[in-house]
This record gives C-alpha cells, sequence and structure tokens, in this order.
C-alpha cells in the first residue's frame, strides 16, 4: 500500500495562531480557556479578522465527557466565540485530537468547501484526581486488552522504553537528559504550565523546607534530585515524575485560509506545505516497540507532500507526553537514525542552541499537555519560531517548521510541515 | 451445537477454564490471540479455535506504582508496585499481561527475553469473580 505523490487541491496557510496559557484553573471551565485563545489567536491576525467571516469550526478534544461530565462540547465552543450557527465538528483521536482537527481544517479548505476555517484544541484535566485521570487516559488504550493487564499510560511508554533500553543501551538517565532540556526551553516560556528550569525547582524546595523548618534535601546537582526517589518518585518504572507530562488545562486555537486569501489576512503567513496521518495496531500487536510506526508512515507522507527531507527542518515540536516518546520521535521522524537518538539527547544536540532543536516551547512535560489541545499548542509554537516571534527562545533564522502529535501509544499519529516563505 | 463466538467475551470465559485461546484463520493460516471474528489479514471468516502452549517470553515492561483504581482495589499502591508487559507466545503473537514471578521492587533486575508461562489471576467474589491474564517466570 503506497500513499506517496498525495497532494492538497488547493494550499492552505495559517494565519492566526493562539493559545490560553497551560496549568491548573480551578475555576475556569473548558470554554473560558478557549475563549482565552481564540482572542489570542484574533489579535495575531496582522490585518485583522472579523470572526463573522469565520465559515466553520474543528476542535480536537479527547474526553470532556469523562473530565468535566460535558459531552457535545464543540457547539458550546462554537457558540462562546460567536460562531454558532456555523458547523462545529468535535475530533476525537485521543492525545492527537487537534492535531487530527488541524489536518480536517486544511482537507476542509483544500476541498473548496470552506475558505477560511477555526481549528481548536481544548482539555481540562485538573477538576478529577490523579487516580481518576490516570483511569480517563487509559480509556485511549484498548479497554478490552491492554488495560486488564495492568497497564497504564505512563506504563505503555514504559513498557517501550524497557524494550529501548535492551535493544540500543540507553539508560534511565538518558530520559532525565530530556526532560532536563525540556524544563530548560519550558523556562522561556511564559505560557508553559512548569516556567522554571529543573535547578530552579530544587531551589525552591529547598527554600520551602528552610522555611518549614524541615530537614534541607542535600542534592549536589540535578542528576541527584532526579534519582531521588521522594523528589522524583517513580510513576512507571523507569518512567519517574519529571518523566511524564503533567496533568493540565489550556486551549489553543488556529486560524486556517485558502492559500491565496492569505495576504489579505497576513503580513506573514505559514503556509502548510505537508500532511500526513496514520494509525495503528495496539502496542502489543506491533513487529517492534522501539519505533511508533504510525508516526514513521505520517512523517513519510507530509515529506513527500512537501518534497523536503527530515535535513530541510529547522524547528520541531515534538509529542514528548513521556520523556521516551521524544526520543523516539526525534527517530520516527529521520532527524536521527534507529538507536542514535537516545545519543543525540544526551549530547545536546536537540537543544536549543544544538543542531537540531526539538520542543524549544518546553514541550508537553514543561509547557504542559492538556491533551486535546497539545496537537494545536504545537503548531502555536511553530507559527511564533517561523514569524522570528519566540522571544528568548527563538531559533534564528528558521523557515521550516513540523508538529509530530501522537495519540495514545501511536494508535494516531499526525505530523505537520509549514514554511514561511 | 454452534462454535464459541470469536468475542473478548469468549476469550475472557475461557480464561476462567485455565485456558488461553486465539483464533485460527482457515483461509490464510494467521493466528489471532486474543481472537477475532474476520481475519484483518485476509478479510477471510472462517476461524477457528486454537489453544495456546501458555510458553512465552518478555518482550518489554514495567512496573507500575501509580495504580489505575482497578488495581488498587485488586490491593495494588505506590508501596506495592506490580509488574505489567508484553509477551510474545511461542506460537508467535504477542500480549499484553501482568507479570507474576518477579520483584516490581526491583525492576533493574528483570530481565527482556525471560521465559515466562501462562498464569490465571481470579479476582473478585461470586458474580463478579473474573479472570485475568498473567505470565509468571518459570
Amino acid at each position: 500500500m503506497t500513499m506517496t505523490n498525495r497532494r492538497l487541491g488547493r494550499g492552505v496557510a495559517i494565519v492566526g495562531a493562539g493559545m490560553s496559557r497551560f496549568g491548573a484553573f480551578p475555576g475556569q471551565a473548558t470554554r473560558d480557556l478557549f475563549v482565552e485563545a481564540f482572542q489570542e489567536m484574533r489579535a495575531s491576525v496582522d490585518k485583522g479578522l472579523d470572526p463573522r467571516d469565520i465559515e466553520a469550526l474543528y476542535v480536537g478534544n479527547y474526553s470532556s465527557d469523562l473530565f468535566e461530565n460535558q459531552g457535545h462540547t464543540a457547539p458550546i465552543m462554537a457558540d462562546w466565540v460567536g460562531l454558532a450557527p456555523r458547523p462545529a465538528t468535535r475530533i476525537e483521536d485521543a492525545c492527537a485530537s487537534s492535531g487530527v482537527a488541524l489536518r480536517q481544517g486544511i482537507l476542509a479548505i483544500a476541498s473548496g468547501l470552506y475558505d477560511i476555517v477555526l481549528v481548536g484544541g481544548i482539555e481540562k484535566m485538573t477538576d478529577l484526581p490523579t487516580e481518576r485521570v490516570t483511569d480517563t487516559l487509559a480509556t485511549a488504550g484498548d479497554a478490552m486488552y491492554e488495560i486488564p493487564a495492568g497497564f497504564t499510560f505512563p506504563g505503555f511508554y514504559a513498557a517501550m522504553a524497557t524494550a529501548y533500553m535492551a535493544r540500543y543501551g540507553a539508560t534511565a538517565e538518558t530520559f532525565m537528559q530530556v526532560g532536563l532540556k525540556n524544563h530548560d526551553n519550558g523556562a522561556l516560556n511564559d505560557k508553559a504550565q512548569f516556567g522554571a528550569r529543573i535547578a530552579d525547582i530544587m531551589a525552591s524546595k529547598k527554600a520551602r523546607a528552610e522555611k518549614k523548618g524541615w530537614p534541607v534535601p542535600a542534592w549536589s546537582d540535578e542528576m541527584e534530585f532526579l534519582h531521588d526517589d521522594r523528589a522524583n518518585p517513580v510513576i512507571a518504572w523507569p518512567m519517574r515524575l519529571f518523566d511524564c507530562s503533567p496533568i493540565s488545562d489550556g486551549a489553543a486555537a488556529l486560524l486556517l485560509v485558502g492559500e491565496e486569501l492569505a495576504p489579505s489576512f497576513s503580513d506573514v503567513p505559514l503556509h502548510i506545505i505537508g500532511s500526513g496521518q496514520a494509525s495503528d495496531v495496539a502496542l502489543h500487536d506491533r513487529p517492534e516497540l522501539t519505533a511508533l510506526r504510525a508516526a514513521r508512515l505520517a512523517a513519510q507522507q507530509a515529506y513527500d507532500m512537501a518534497g523536503l527531507t527530515p535535513a530541510d527542518i529547522q524547528v520541531a515540536e515534538v509529542h514528548d507526553c513521556f520523556t521516551v516518546a521524544e526520543v523516539i520521535a526525534t527517530e520516527d521522524l529521520g532527524f536521527f537514525e534507529p538507536g542514535e537518538g537516545w545519543h543525540a539527547a544526551e549530547e545536546g544536540r536537540t537543544a536549543l542552541t544544538g543542531p537540531r532543536p526539538v520542543n524549544t516551547s518546553g514541550g508537553l512535560k514543561s509547557k504542559g499537555h492538556p491533551v486535546g489541545a497539545s496537537g494545536a499548542g504545537q503548531v502555536v509554537e511553530i507559527w511564533k519560531q517561523l514569524r522570528g516571534q519566540a522571544g528568548e527562545r527563538q531559533v534564528p533564522g528558521a523557515t521550516r517548521g513540523l508538529s509530530h502529535n501522537v495519540g495514545g501509544t501511536g494508535q494516531t499519529c499526525v505530523v505537520h510541515l509549514f514554511e514561511r516563505r | 451445537m454452534g462454535k464459541k463466538e470469536f468475542t473478548a467475551s469468549s476469550f475472557y470465559q475461557f480464561l476462567g477454564e485455565n485456558k488461553l485461546m486465539g483464533s485460527l484463520c482457515q483461509s490464510c493460516g494467521a493466528l489471532h490471540v486474543p481472537p477475532r471474528a474476520m481475519c484483518p489479514a485476509c478479510y477471510g471468516e472462517d476461524m477457528e479455535w486454537a489453544e495456546m502452549s501458555g510458553e512465552g517470553e518478555l518482550l518489554a515492561f514495567t512496573t507500575v506504582h501509580i495504580a489505575p483504581t482497578a488495581m488498587i482495589e485488586a490491593g495494588y499502591d505506590r508501596k506495592n508496585p506490580y509488574c505489567a508487559g508484553i509477551v510474545r507466545l511461542a506460537e508467535g503473537p504477542a500480549i499484553s499481561a501482568q507479570i507474576l514471578g518477579v520483584d516490581p521492587a526491583r525492576p533493574q533486575e528483570i530481565e527482556i527475553g525471560t521465559p515466562l508461562r501462562v498464569a490465571f489471576v481470579r479476582r473478585g467474589e461470586g458474580e463478579a469473580q473474573r479472570t485475568y491474564l498473567a505470565f509468571e517466570r518459570g
């Protein structure tokens, strides 16, 4: 089965992008966060947007049903940003929901049906206690044949980590380096849930202990902190707390238009030059556990559509729901050969100042992972990077970027390529 | 008497009888564990039940410290973690299962490639009792 040489029937560009803060916001519902994202998106449209010109909404959301006891969220989001009675559609593909919503928005414009489409991503997770969040996330696995074995989402990725470690020689410390790097980047992002380096977090924990008169922890460096079972407990070995993305609330919004209309909205539009998506079987049914087959396929489709190779990409937001996932993603996207990704992570090749910057936003790890909003949130970072608006975390001169959004254990993967001309 | 349907319900009924069962496609010979009524490889619909030997090896694992509600109810928690893994059956297919006979407190000592043997774990009382698939170090 080959899916190469696919082209969009019409060019599509992003002319506006915005997001709410990501974090824990008691008292704010999904709709409130979506309005915040929408307002930032609207302000980002260089030549202005009359929201009444928007023709349809595609919104990614994993499980408002279980997280907030609210189903049928798309029309509510449309209403709250003044879009009713325009068609509003919710997309659910677990943590890839808004990456797939973006693709649906692109296809709707490429088909010729619409000229101007709003794509959203939303999730409100922090109203539930951790155990129920764990249960809700687990419904993205196979409830018949995976979850009864005791797998949780950290557990699935931890199992991939053990397979990767056994095959290629990586260690738990390799994955800790990914967390350190993403916290360094997130410290430069005012939207991030943890806008702090791990050294800053250690310092504030020490200060707190001192103030309370508790014994002050004697960590000599970050690795000692990350090996401390109390400060960084095991969630699912070898994944510890600082290997896992947090439980988050947040929303993101993207404005898509037919490419020929882009100049009337934006001085610097982002052209969508590649889009790919694939599905896969349950983790245990795959021929290998150290790569996501669907991510490889989605990336190949996107590269083929753009006529580009991995070497042409200067900045990438990848789905680091767990630190091991970032290492695997950098291989699946072709940035590094299979088995080389962990060396690259340890050597700082994916750092902001390295040759291959990955997750300049702080990634899901530090920026936060409101699951249905994460895919669209990644694109907000690429929007900023390619327009030269990423401030202290700017990758100089970046013109081509990539987003890689994964649902579940890789049963859904969606990859997009963007270009500033 | 007709064949038992190739469903999850039948799979778990068989587990209750201490049998790990799959379906064997009579058209292309593909073995499906857990069972399927239609072969996703050749679309064949002619299936026969096949019992697995119960031998397998560990492909990947984790020890779960933050457990889901169902495992908390079974007595596991942060202080009493359990091991979950993916097991390659001797017959070829792989499946997710709880892994017994290893020390979840010492995950560094659990080895990929460890030979395993099927085990059947009962949880719940009376009508609510269910049998879960597990594998045990031999």
